[in-house]
């Protein structure tokens, strides 16, 4: 697996812009200036070094716009360890004492919002939920493969959400209930089918890890696939808008070119059954097709 | 420049549902939110919505309990005109397709909360508000509103008049954080801050990094008074080591909290003797930090929270995310052992001053969800109440800011009405006029209207220009780095500004965020890229939490009584002769102005009577 960092024209495209604003300018004469707080922060890192409870980290780092940082690379940390240190602690570590730079998306430090997937020791891993003890050292944080990188582990999430948005992933029912406050009936058995897919946090790290969709741009993927499923068996919809939701799975670039290597189900973070939720709606196109035979 | 008629700041769940009503209004409405949609904190949200949907409840009784939960600090319109529109809101959410729990019939379930007189908490597990947060962004999707993520709002567009009252508000500045593009977004008919509260400003906090209180800083600084910000919640069940939260739920299904001596303590001490561990949060909270003040706590630092008796299936079927977050977060099997839990920053009851609309006293300024005080929760906030209040405010300000005929709001807004001005008894100088990057601008309320002669686009294009000037000083200066002025800010919030406070406390917590602030014009910002600058917007976001700490310390400081979630040492008891008042804070140009507005008791067919709060 490779990490992918965006064609070189654009990126010389980027910093010629950044390089006629006036910002820049003052920027490149006070890059000097800047020399001495770097030195106190590679002090500070010895110290941490020299300290024996600490754990090392090799992070990727590329910024299309930074010169020393067009050519990727990694950086090495030594970060002091603390008992129950996610990945994600030791990069908010890293960013705050050694190298505000530092750059990785991160929210709710809880594994719901779904913003720190990372490639972590060879696999799509959420940082906060991903604790040091349990990785060989040094522990090696590179961004989501198959995604282009913006900018150290920041990677680019149109396409994954574009694919996402492409099975018309909201609720709908043929009629809803007359009565005033009346909710449509939903039994115990229909919900606990389609629960674990309703818990994706939308983190890419199935579709990072996928190898059809890192040879097919157009394939939809483990995540969107998944959100179809949450629809399609939900009871609360009409046969009718089943049998459309099935044609948008079913098309070329939908769940037939799923090859049940069960990367997906391996990585995700929220334990979807994603594999099986494929296979079963393979198993529904093929039914609702033999029906209309 | 971008221009819609609604501009709304933020996604989660009030931004979500003002967009989609905006839309269904008809309004041309977009989305400015720093993180994706799917991102927002709502999605952390655990416990459930409440909403008198059954036979046995009514909105009536749901109002009583709020009111009483407030501690009588809530406005009688606004918790009414909570309480009877929850349970609509939770039906359109599950017409919309959320997975909520259900009974046998296959209706949607709800259970006991702190608090309630009845069990009216509709819930989806342990994770509400992720299904309530997909949900209605699935609905976004829908409705094709455009959302512009991860661009970062700024300032806000509003104009200069000396009076708050008089200035209208053009739209913001937002940052684009993929490209470095600052840009103007003006807004025709309205924009609406849902940008969350300020937990940040605490370092034990169950709130995510993101957390800033953006909106409510902005506001302030552009003249909408803060309302009630001293009012913190500390939820009595976040995990000591992170601060994760453990649902309220896990009580409300039956959980019980023991002390290092085994001992249930919310009876056994007193603290609690009808509701136990389902009274109030604030109540709660206090009795266990007594509990290890005492000499009663486990490790000296918290107390256990036992589910093991609910049995596997009950806790596999309604807590299971419980399950997953203390074995990833704390390493305990909730099966199998009782989980440790502390008291965390959760919530600010407090905010963006707000009427029953969503309206600020800024014309065509609107906030709600966490970032506004309409005021429903008061002193203190019932679990369960939060993601109602986001629905049904949400809804109201995306309606009236399209331009929807509405009821005019019974609340007064800004310094009108009945209102009375206070001195502020502070140890060193409060604010910073003029000491922050291109003041006239920032701290002015966005930009200067010379005369009523400036047009709308103009007015937006100078609050661009002003902000253009500040990321550059921030990018070319040179000196120390926000997170060392951030840390030090929490840690004193944490120690001084929390369940417990004194006034001692409360004037080192302002001398602290004083030096904090004096540092803060020494910060830069050491990243030089436009590329996904996170050092730049985070050094932008400490500047926001300095402004809300100091809000809620002055608040806490001046209200020498104990009301809800803000107890002081020198008056341990309820004040309503002198305090059934809000507190107002005014940015008044960089130097802030305390004042209050009486509590307003009065309902629509009764008055709610203040009496005394037990559980």
């Amino acid at each position: 697996m490779s990490t992918q960092v965006p064609k070189r024209e654009e990126v010389e495209s980027t910093t010629d812009e950044a390089a006629s604003s006036p910002g820049k300018q003052r920027r490149d004469t006070a890059k000097a200036d800047r020399a001495g707080q770097q030195e106190k922060q590679r002090e500070a890192e010895e110290r941490a070094k020299a300290n024996e409870d600490t754990v090392r980290i090799k992070v990727f780092r590329y910024d299309p716009e930074v010169e020393a940082k067009q050519e990727p690379r990694f950086d090495e940390f030594h970060v002091p360890f603390e008992k129950g240190m996610t990945v994600l602690d030791s990069l908010m570590y890293a960013r705050d004492h050694y190298d505000p730079s530092l750059t990785f998306r991160h929210s709710c430090r809880q594994a719901i919002c779904g913003s720190d997937a990372f490639f972590i020791n060879g696999s799509q891993r959420l940082g906060c939920k991903t604790q040091l003890s349990e990785l060989d050292e040094p522990v090696r944080i590179e961004p989501l493969p198959h995604q282009d990188v913006v900018k150290d582990l920041v990677v680019d999430m149109d396409h994954f959400y574009e694919q996402m948005h492409a099975v018309e992933p909201y609720f709908d029912p043929d009629e809803l209930p007359d009565g005033e406050l009346e909710e449509q009936r939903q039994s115990r058995a229909n919900r606990e089918k389609i629960k674990m897919s309703t818990r994706c946090i939308w983190c890419g790290a199935c579709m990072s890890s996928c190898n059809i969709a890192a040879g097919d741009n157009q394939y939809l993927g483990p995540a969107a696939i998944n959100k179809a499923y949450r629809f399609a068996m939900d009871e609360r919809e009409g046969e009718a808008r089943k049998q459309e939701r099935l044609k948008i799975i079913e098309q070329e670039h939908g769940v037939w070119r799923c090859q049940t290597q069960f990367s997906c189900t391996e990585v995700c973070p929220k334990d979807i059954p994603l594999t099986e939720h494929i296979q079963e709606l393979k198993r529904e196109a093929v039914k609702s097709n033999l029906k209309f035979w | 420049m971008y221009e819609h008629d609604v501009i709304v700041v933020g996604a989660g769940g009030a931004g979500l549902r003002a967009a989609i009503a905006a839309k269904n209004e008809g309004a041309d409405v977009a989305i400015v939110s720093k993180v994706h949609p799917v991102r927002s904190h709502t999605g952390a949200a655990e416990g459930g919505i409440n909403a008198a949907l059954r036979e046995g409840d009514s909105w009536e009784d749901h109002a009583y309990d709020t009111m009483k939960g407030s501690d009588y600090l809530g406005d009688a319109p606004a918790i009414e005109t909570l309480c009877k529109n929850s349970p609509n809101e939770v039906i359109q959410l599950e017409h919309w397709g959320m997975a909520f729990s259900r009974e046998e019939d296959g209706r949607v379930s709800q259970r006991p909360f702190g608090g309630l007189s009845f069990p009216r908490t509709t819930y989806a597990g342990a994770e509400t508000g992720h299904q309530l947060l997909h949900t209605m962004y699935e609905q976004l999707v829908k409705s094709g509103v455009q959302v512009y993520d991860e661009w970062h709002v700024l300032n806000l567009a509003v104009t200069d008049e000396e009076r708050p009252e008089d200035r209208t508000c053009h739209g913001v500045v937002a940052y684009d954080v993929q490209t470095g593009e600052i840009s103007g977004f003006r807004a025709r008919n309205g924009v609406i801050l849902a940008t969350g509260g300020p937990g940040q400003a605490f370092d034990h906090t169950t709130n995510a990094v993101s957390c800033t209180g953006d909106g409510q800083a902005m506001a302030y600084r552009a003249g909408v008074p803060l309302e009630d910000m001293e009012f913190i919640q500390f939820h009595p069940t976040s995990l000591p080591s992170t601060g994760v939260l453990i649902s309220e739920g896990v009580r409300g299904e039956g959980g019980i909290l023991y002390n290092a001596e085994g001992e249930r303590f919310m009876f056994e001490h007193g603290y609690a003797n009808n509701d136990g561990e389902l009274a109030s949060r604030d109540v709660v909270s206090r009795a266990e930090l007594t509990e290890v003040n005492e000499g009663r706590g486990i490790d000296d630092e918290y107390v256990h929270l036992d589910m093991r008796h609910l049995g596997e299936e009950r806790i596999l079927d309604r807590l299971e995310n419980i399950l997953h977050l203390a074995e990833d977060f704390e390493g305990v099997d909730g099966l199998k052992e009782p989980m440790p839990v502390k008291p965390g920053q959760h919530y600010a009851m407090g905010g963006i001053e707000t009427n029953e609309n969503g309206e600020t006293c800024v014309n065509g300024l609107y906030a709600a969800g966490e970032c506004a005080c309409a005021s429903v929760h008061g002193a203190n906030r019932l679990g369960g109440n939060a993601l109602p209040e986001l629905i049904v405010f949400g809804k109201r300000a995306g309606k009236h800011a399209a331009g929807a005929e509405m009821e005019p709001a019974k609340i007064e807004t800004g310094q009108r009405g009945e209102y009375e001005t206070a001195e502020i008894d502070s140890p060193v100088a409060l604010g910073e006029p003029g000491s922050f990057g291109d003041a006239d601008a920032v701290a002015d309320g966005g930009t200067v209207a010379e005369g009523g002669s400036v047009d709308e686009t103009s007015i937006v294009e100078r609050a661009v220009e002003a902000e253009r000037r500040n990321i550059d000083e921030l990018l070319s200066s040179e000196g120390i780095h926000h997170s060392e002025v951030r840390s030090d800010l929490q840690q004193s919030m944490t120690r001084y500004v929390n369940v417990f406070r004194e006034e001692e406390g409360l004037k080192q917590a302002l001398r602290d965020i004083r030096e904090a602030r004096d540092r803060y014009k020494d910060v830069a910002v050491s990243d030089p890229s436009r590329t996904f600058n996170t050092d730049l917007l985070q050094t932008i976001e400490t500047r926001n939490l300095l402004d809300l700490a100091e809000a809620i310390t002055i608040g806490a400081l001046a209200r020498e009584e104990f009301r809800g979630a803000h107890w002081r040492a020198e008056a341990p008891e309820r004040k309503d002769d002198e305090w059934l008042k809000h507190t107002m804070l005014s940015w008044n140009d960089g130097t802030p102005e305390l004042w209050y507005r009486p509590v307003m008791l009065e309902g629509e067919d009764k008055t709610y009577e203040p009496k005394t709060r037990s559980y």
